[in-house]
């Protein structure tokens, strides 16, 4: 009886270490084909750190000590806020506007520690103090600021519709009546194609590539978010998704940071700002969403943190 | 009662009739495996490449820190719930009303309220600021301990009245009774239904994705989501990997459970041991009507209605 | 108190919502339980390979992962217009009905054997054996358990809520993203989970009861 006890176990742990070690293993990053679009592309920019960064905040006097600043990203959006599952590694505009924010504060990459958020799960990552910093496709929006405050914003997107590509129906949000339209539980767009005015049936999952993947398998009829994001979705599947219509919202992106915290919020919008007359913010973005099919435009006006 | 009691050993007529219906379900269920084959792979589902993913050493790398990251909540709330458990048990026992009291209304909530409420609860900073990783643990350990608790007292239970009395009259203080005579006894017998309880406890732990630690099904929802190829999510693939891993892992704590099962069956302390296979979810209903007043002799002697674990013990007495 | 009587509507869609789901897939987790149970006592040896798969598999699974196989494999083998209430009552009833058929084998295991014996000593085959004399003999140990079982689904299918249903944990995910204190919430969510459960319990204590008299 003993004697089959152990063969168990150790026919467990035989077949956990196959599972790790077998199969040969490859290198590299799975999913992407050798001469697809590379969505990480942006390991050739870097940013000067700043050794002598001194912010009067308690946030990053944390942050300091310990040597490392936590930022919360995104990890499923593509151009914009990404994680490869073989390498680990993030890639993306937001990433790269949080390494320069981190650069100005006197963090190089290393010395950034990302946490992947959820879209539902930012306000309470960022007044938890869970993340430090929270760059994710973060629309600035009264709601949010009661519970958080926002620097920036750095970016204006704008909701718009991702159909497949031979859809003929859909064609803006005037066109989505009795059509199904997925987005994440409770975000904007949803709520505003809910309205009878445009009439939508909608499917709420927690994800935007859950929805992505929903709408390759022909069960939603559209995805709505913000264009940005859906420009990488459809550069990401090239030739099998679209982008349609005008942008009918509009959706500003700022950089989420606990409640109160005027000294960071400060250094945060400076250092977006030195970035952007710098050139890098330009850069920036031609090596990510530029890449997906987003025109450039020029930085948004800051608007005033109170 | 054994299967073959319902029905006659069969005679030729009916073994030819049971032939008949083995072709006929063995056709049924392959034709119905093979269907569902082959309209995955009419999408696309079988093609290499989207397995390919598995391959590499990044993803598998990916994979085991999960699986470490799963089993260390596991490891943890499942002692820590064992441990509570015993305090929970002690204390719903207890001769003091009001320490009987808070036990009850402790349990009874605990077990009524989903788990991914209470770790949702604990996360977002109920009683203060908590880590994912802390937060899944002791949610876990709450529940769970909630659970394992009322085992045990039905253990307990089951323990003949006799012992009890008998070490009393040796003069043991009620502290070593409960120690040394009734928990030994009652783990004993409850050991399958306590283990049966830890797979759940193991499978629970994939409630973290709600929190955002990077347990297994948090980090299979990931590989999902963004490695697709060729405008394929890879679900069906990482299901099937993840899917499989889980099993395992459960079916390996579940052996250990028929097995104990089995040895206990040998040994002869007069107290039956609990099918493995019994109630893995609840093992105890919520029950309100739970006597909150004096104690009685009848109430820690006699069985908790509805608890399974000593139905069964009541049956094979 | 605000954070209800703001939000009753919204409270009162998550209440019904559960209690919707938490009842479709009750019934799916009887009638598949105690068919499967059926299947693992069968003489046909594949059903009872089938049974013991079934509970296997479905046993040892997370639910989440069953949610996954639901809402993006299911509807690749089907057809992709498959409704989302529908999927997330599948999963929750399948995932549920195994334990179901556990409880009712062990309910039937309870059955003295002399009860199976004289039926077959009259003559009757398996499925008159089981459909007259085993089964409604098990119902009265199967209650209890199954009480517990089905507190346990109710609480379960707080994990629909991140899957396109409206029910009480989607209603407290939504209200604390708008911005309500947390504590207060998780008061009126949990209330209403005592109601459920105490609901169930108190039904099963009914049939307890009912059944006993019977005897």
């Amino acid at each position: 009886m003993k004697l089959r006890k152990s063969a168990a176990a150790v026919a467990a742990v035989a077949a956990l270490s196959l599972a790790a070690t077998a199969c040969g293993g490859k290198e590299g990053s799975a999913g992407d084909k050798p001469e697809g679009p590379d969505t990480s592309g942006s390991k050739a920019l870097s940013y000067d750190v700043k050794k002598d960064a001194a912010v009067d905040s308690a946030v990053f006097e944390a942050a300091k000590k310990r040597g490392k600043i936590v930022i919360g990203a995104k990890a499923d959006q593509p151009y914009l806020g990404f994680q490869d599952q073989s390498t680990k590694e993030y890639s993306g505009f937001d990433i790269e506007i949080a390494k320069m924010i981190a650069a100005d504060l006197g963090f190089s990459p290393k010395q950034i520690e990302w946490k992947t958020v959820d879209s539902g799960a930012r306000e309470t990552a960022v007044s938890k103090g869970d993340v430090d910093l929270m760059i994710g496709t973060y629309t600035i929006n009264d709601e949010r600021k009661k519970q958080i405050d926002f620097a920036g914003p750095y970016y204006h997107a704008g909701a718009s519709l991702l159909v497949r590509k031979d859809e003929k129906d859909v064609k803006g949000p005037e066109t989505v009546r009795d059509k199904k339209v997925c987005s994440i539980v409770g975000s904007t767009p949803l709520q505003n194609i809910k309205k009878p005015k445009y009439g939508a049936k909608v499917t709420e999952l927690s994800k935007y590539s859950e929805c992505v993947a929903q709408l390759l398998n022909n069960q939603v009829d559209a995805v709505t978010t913000d264009d940005a994001i859906l420009m990488g979705y459809a550069a990401q599947n090239e030739g099998k998704l679209k982008v349609v219509g005008k942008p009918f919202s509009d959706e500003p992106y700022g950089v989420g940071l606990k409640k109160g915290d005027a000294a960071l919020q400060k250094a945060v919008a400076d250092a977006i700002k030195a970035h952007q007359e710098s050139g890098d913010y330009k850069k920036a973005f031609e090596a990510t969403i530029g890449k997906s099919g987003s025109e450039y435009q020029e930085p948004p006006a800051f608007t005033d943190p109170k | 009662m054994s299967a073959n009691v319902l029905f006659d050993a069969p005679g030729p007529k009916a073994r030819v009739r049971n032939i008949i219906y083995s072709v006929i379900g063995t056709a049924a269920l392959l034709g119905g495996i093979l269907w569902v084959v082959l309209r995955l792979s009419d999408q696309g589902e079988f093609d290499a490449e989207l397995w390919d993913i598995f391959n590499y050493t990044g993803i598998q790398q990916n994979i085991l820190d999960a699986l470490i990251a799963t089993l260390k909540v596991f490891a943890l709330a499942g002692v820590f719930s064992l441990v509570f458990a015993v305090v929970l048990c002690v204390a719903r026992l207890s001769v003091h009303k009001p320490v009987r009291w808070v036990a009850v209304a402790f349990i009874d909530l605990f077990r009524s309220i989903p788990l991914l409420i209470t770790i949702f609860a604990l996360w977002v900073g109920l009683f203060g600021s908590m880590t994912p990783f802390w937060a899944l643990v002791i949610g876990l350990t709450i529940y769970n301990g909630c659970v394992q608790a009322e085992v045990l007292r039905a253990g307990i239970n089951a323990v003949p009245k006799g012992q009890m009395e008998a070490a009393y009259a040796l003069g043991l203080r009620k502290t070593q009774v409960m120690a040394s005579v009734l928990f030994p006894q009652a783990i004993r017998s409850m050991l399958p239904t306590i283990i049966s309880q830890l797979v759940v406890t193991l499978k629970d732990t994939s409630l973290g994705f709600m929190v955002l630690y990077p347990e297994l099904l948090h980090s299979a929802r990931l590989i999902a989501n963004n490695t697709p190829v060729n405008g394929v999510y890879p679900f069906v693939q990482t299901v099937t990997v993840f899917g499989a891993i889980y099993i395992g892992l459960c079916l390996l704590l579940s052996s250990l459970a028929t097995w104990l099962e089995k040895r206990g069956r040998r040994t002869k302390t007069g107290i039956a041991v609990a099918a493995a296979a019994e109630p893995a979810e609840t093992p105890g209903v919520l029950d309100p009507s739970a006597p909150l007043g004096p104690s009685t002799e009848a109430e820690t002697t006699a069985a908790l209605p509805g608890v399974s674990p000593s139905d069964e013990v009541d049956k094979k007495d | 108190m605000d954070v209800l009587l703001d939000n009753l509507s919204l409270f009162r869609e998550g209440f019904f919502g559960t209690l919707k789901l938490t009842g479709a897939s009750a019934i799916v987790a009887v009638v598949v339980g105690v068919i499967i149970a059926g299947f693992r006592v069968s003489p046909v040896p594949p059903l009872r390979i089938f049974g013991t798969l079934w509970v296997t598999l479905l046993r040892n699974t997370p639910l989440t992962l069953l949610f996954l196989v639901a809402f993006f494999i299911v509807p690749k083998v089907f057809f992709p217009d498959l409704d989302s209430f529908l999927l997330a009552t599948l999963a929750c009833g399948f995932y549920t009905s195994a334990f179901v058929a556990e409880a009712v084998r062990s309910g039937i295991n309870t059955v003295p054997l002399g009860q199976a014996e004289a039926a077959r000593a009259i003559g009757f085959t398996f499925t008159q054996t089981m459909r007259l004399i085993v089964l409604p003999q098990a119902t009265r140990t199967v209650v209890p358990p199954l009480s517990s079982i089905f507190i346990a689904l109710t609480k379960n299918t707080a994990i629909a809520g991140a899957f396109d249903n409206v029910e009480l944990f989607n209603v407290s995910k939504t209200l604390s993203n708008d911005g309500y204190d947390i504590a207060m919430i998780f008061l009126w969510i949990t209330l209403a989970y005592l109601i459920i459960t105490y609901a169930i319990n108190g039904l099963f204590r009914l049939m307890e009861h009912r059944l006993e008299v019977a005897r």
